[in-house]
């Protein structure tokens, strides 16, 4: 993984994703493209090269869908699953991009917000 | 006495807010145009909002904002607006939301004049608007009712969820009568709505709407406001019967037209003629139970309206032929004289 | 900034309102706008706080079934009503936010009188106007915003201007009136603009959560499968096509000067409402009313006249002072545009019984205060009646002669006491002593209460006491 990558990762949920591209077309580093699967309603569905994501969030203000897209910003994605530090689940886990050592996992998505 | 010498259409707007009605919307129209002055002049200073507005659709429309929000409000108009009314009344139905609208009913068709008709009948006590609906319809007589069935009407309303009619002529609007006024409804009187949206934590959950696009969930809609009609049909017949009784005749009319029937009842019992009256205070409900049971005793019956025949429809479905339904009536404004309906009772009698 | 973009709590997890499997994705087409200007929206309901507060108003259109996505209160309303449900729901409610959503027919079409009047009385509502040049949801039809040449169902050779006109600028029509905080045009197209168009957002919702101010946000907005394209192609028709013709930028924005609205109602206890309501007992005096009650009192009064010559307020005191004396009374008037001008004439009745019809065909006492009336009305009067007219207006005698005539100069009279406007009070003072149905120091005393305009009293009570000398001198 280059050091670009470690930016930021988006999560796509495929089911709620319906192929409409305008997130490929906007996203800056081109890092998205439509899959050659199709989700049960029939869409091509999006999907995320796996790295390059600068966690901009252009993507997820493009998507008309609320919840197709996620964009984490300055982490980045553990391909294997590990122990999260912070709930003590085994788990997808994210790394911070200037940190690391710094992990948290998919379930605490939204209590590494700001202020929580 | 707290008595007050008053015009019907300020009683109904002093009723109004005794009844804990906090929103009046409306739009002048001549012969309510009273009803808007004394709500302009007495909801702010009760705590209420009046707005006059853009139009009669913008008025109804409002009241469905504020009863979704809580309040109990009101409109009122006259045929033309209320035609205009229609839809808002419509959605107000298919919402459930709970409002009262007061029609002061004019001559028609188009502008047709501004004397009193009653030819609002079928536009208001049959729907009016599209879709499957009812509205409640309470017909005062008298400026003391215009003030009590006006105070009703908000409790029937919240009650079933429904939109209520009062419904009457010019002639009861403008006519001034004394009026005695009860006290204000308690804040706590007034139900609580668990369903409204008030922009609160507890009502967050909440949606106001009519549309249904599954035919079956429709259909259990519009089937779950049928069974409320007819608990409205079962419990909430008023009438008002004089000389009944032994009557061999029976008129029936209401508004301003019931007023001049009572006049003519006492004129002809002086004369030994069994007259008698029924009123129906409610439209809907209509009183087919009483009506049926009068069919059992009485020789015939005499409708008299102010409309082309409206309300005599729903006496024939009821009397299903069983006894003779005459027909007495006077449009464009004017009003039928007890001469006339003195005469027509005795052209009746002299046939039997 | 560790900050995650994910759905907005604002948003339902899961759609359970909408029927049918799918209850994840929303009803709109692939690539439609109203997806993205809902998000922004979300995320500004959810950054300020007011989720619990908000109300949006779902209109008719696409986002008819906006009320599956926001967790929000939610009022789904008729076409083009938004602004005038949004109205009574603000004004209930000063301290909730109300969104109103609309579309381009919704707002510009069906719904342009309550949009310009609501915006018009500057009601805290914000606005969200998708216009995307079309109707989506009815199956692709013109719009009043649809661009001239635009191929839409209804327009199958193009909008012409010879047959539908020019495209609405509603943002700009809404900028003229003086009451609207803040009018902007923005798109959702390339990411610039879609970024612009959050800050507006924002902006609109703070205005409303901070002043109570009226915002009008246009969002020019793609609508793919109404203009068979593709969502690229919509995007970039609506950057490079939609704002040729709806150019983009704020319009009208005074918040920095803008003070801010109170809608708050007034706090009124329920006891407070009958001096409100300016009920009041009326003073009835058993004892000094005893000698004028008579037990078969029925007269049925007509009185007519021009209308200015206080012929309504005759009658209204004659009731009014029936009352009083704790007879039944019923007052009708002839009502309408002949009151202002023209001929006026009402109907009373005075009496010991019930009173059934309050419509006087045929009088017991007629008074006339013109010829016209005295002309019209003469034959109604019942045999052994009264007619009691101004001699000094009527040229001629009534020809009855089965009937009492008073003739009264009443308008002379009130002339010489400085006022001709209490002819009226000169002909109550004459008939309730010519009748003797009512004491005349009640009428004098209760006046007070009867008339509008206090100031006056006194001169009426002059003239009551001239009419009733003038008839204690002809008896």
């Amino acid at each position: 993984m280059s050091e670009a990558a470690s930016r930021g990762h988006v999560v796509i949920n495929t089911e709620e994703c319906k192929g409409c591209s305008l997130c490929i077309e906007a996203c800056p580093p081109k890092v998205l493209y439509l899959s050659e699967k199709f989700n049960t309603h029939g869409y091509h569905t999006l999907a995320y090269k796996g790295e390059g994501c600068t966690g901009c969030g252009v993507c997820f203000y493009a998507c008309p869908e609320p919840g197709a897209i996620t964009v984490f910003k300055r982490w980045d994605l553990i391909t294997d699953i590990r122990m999260c530090p912070r709930c003590g689940v085994k788990h997808k886990v994210f790394s911070k991009s200037t940190n690391p050592n710094e992990l948290i996992c998919t379930n605490c998505f939204k209590l590494i917000e700001e202020g929580k | 006495m707290p008595k007050q010498f008053l015009k019907g259409n300020e009683a109904v707007v002093k009723g109004a807010i005794l009844a804990g009605c906090k929103a009046y919307y409306g739009y002048p129209i001549t012969p309510a145009s009273e009803i808007a002055h004394a709500a302009a002049l007495y909801f702010p200073r009760a705590g209420g909002t009046f707005i006059q507005a853009e139009s009669e659709i913008a008025a109804i429309n409002m009241v469905y904002g504020a009863s979704s929000a809580g309040l109990r409000a009101m409109t009122a108009s006259s045929g033309p607006g209320i035609s205009l009314k229609q839809e808002g009344v419509s959605y107000c139905a298919g919402s459930e939301l709970p409002c009262v609208i007061v029609d002061i009913m004019r001559g028609g068709p188009g502008l047709g004049s501004i004397a009193p008709e009653q030819s609002d009948y079928n536009q208001v006590v049959k729907g009016g608007g599209h879709g499957n609906y009812k509205n409640i319809v309470l017909a005062p007589n008298s400026v003391q009712e215009m003030c009590d069935l006006g105070i009703l009407a908000f409790d029937l309303a919240d009650k079933y969820r429904n939109p209520v009619f009062v419904l009457t002529d010019g002639f009861i609007g403008q006519m001034m009568e004394p009026v005695e006024f009860p006290e204000p409804i308690a804040q706590e009187k007034i139900p609580e709505k668990s369903w409204v949206v008030k922009g609160t934590i507890e009502t967050s959950d909440n949606v106001i709407t009519s549309i249904e696009l599954d035919p079956d969930d429709l259909e259990r809609h519009v089937n779950k406001l049928q069974k409320k009609y007819s608990i409205i049909e079962e419990q909430e017949v008023r009438v008002e019967e004089y000389h009944t009784d032994d009557a061999e005749i029976v008129l029936i009319g209401y508004g301003i037209v019931s007023r001049i029937i009572h006049s003519v009842i006492d004129e002809l019992r002086e004369e030994g003629v069994k007259a008698g009256m029924l009123r129906p205070i409610t439209l809907f409900p209509f009183p087919k139970k009483k009506i049926a049971e009068l069919t059992e005793r009485v020789k015939f019956f005499l409708t008299l309206e102010m409309s082309n025949g409206q309300m005599v429809d729903d006496v024939r479905l009821v009397v299903e032929g069983k006894k003779p339904v005459y027909f007495y009536n006077r449009m464009g404004g004017n009003v039928p004289s007890m001469k006339e309906v003195h005469d027509k009772v005795m052209k009746i009698m002299r046939l039997s | 900034m560790n900050k995650v973009l994910r759905k907005s709590d604002v948003f339902y997890d899961v759609y359970e309102r909408r029927p049918g499997a799918d209850k994840l994705t929303t009803t709109y087409c692939p690539g439609c706008g109203h997806g993205i200007l809902h998000k922004l929206i979300a995320e500004a309901l959810e950054d300020f706080g007011v989720q619990d507060r908000t109300i949006f108003i779902s209109p008719v259109g696409c986002s008819v079934f906006a009320y599956y996505y926001f967790h929000t209160g939610n009022v789904q309303v008729a076409h083009g009503r938004a602004p005038a449900v949004g109205t009574g729901l603000k004004r209930a409610n000063p301290n909730s936010i109300v969104i109103s959503y609309q579309g381009d027919g919704d707002l510009a079409a069906i719904g342009g009188l309550e949009i310009i009047n609501a915006a018009n009385r500057g009601e805290g509502l914000t606005v969200f106007f998708v216009n995307n040049a079309i109707y989506g949801m009815t199956g692709g039809q013109m719009a009043p915003t649809t661009l001239i040449g635009q191929i839409t169902m209804t327009t199958p050779l193009g909008r012409s201007v010879e047959n539908e006109g020019y495209p609405i600028h509603m943002s700009e029509i809404i900028a003229t009136l003086e009451a609207p905080v803040y009018v902007e045009r923005v798109m959702l197209g390339d990411t610039k603009s879609i970024m612009h168009t959050r800050k507006a957002v924002r902006k609109a919702l703070k205005i409303q959560i901070e002043k109570n101010g009226f915002s009008f946000i246009e969002v020019l907005s793609a609508c793919p499968s109404g203009w068979k394209m593709t969502p690229i192609q919509g995007e970039k028709w609506v950057t490079d096509t939609m704002t040729k013709y709806f150019p983009l930028g704020v319009i009208k924005d005074i918040s920095d000067t803008f003070e801010g609205r109170d809608f708050s109602r007034k706090n009124v206890e329920p006891s407070e409402l009958h001096e409100i309501l300016d009920i009041k007992e009326t003073r009835i005096d058993a004892e000094k009313i005893a000698p004028f009650i008579m037990k078969s009192v029925a007269e049925e009064i007509k009185i007519a006249g021009f209308g200015g010559q206080g012929v309504l307020s005759l009658g209204t005191v004659l009731s009014e002072m029936g009352m009083r004396h704790n007879y039944e009374v019923s007052w009708l008037p002839s009502y309408g545009p002949e009151m202002r001008g023209g001929t006026a004439n009402c109907s009373v009745k005075i009496s010991s019984k019930k009173i059934g019809s309050p419509v006087v065909a045929n009088p017991t006492i007629l008074i006339a205060m013109n010829r016209p009336s005295l002309d019209k009305f003469e034959t109604d009067v019942v045999s052994g009646g009264l007619i009691v007219y101004d001699s000094s207006l009527i040229d001629r005698a009534p020809t009855r002669t089965d009937v009492t005539v008073i003739p009264i100069p009443a308008t002379k009279m009130a002339d010489e006491l400085g006022n001709t406007k209490i002819a009226n009070m000169i002909i109550v003072g004459a008939l309730i002593k010519h009748l003797g149905i009512m004491s005349q120091e009640i009428v004098l005393d209760s006046l007070g209460d009867v008339l509008k305009r206090k100031k006056l009293v006194p001169l009426n009570q002059k003239a009551i006491l001239k009419g009733a000398e003038f008839i204690k001198n002809i008896k």
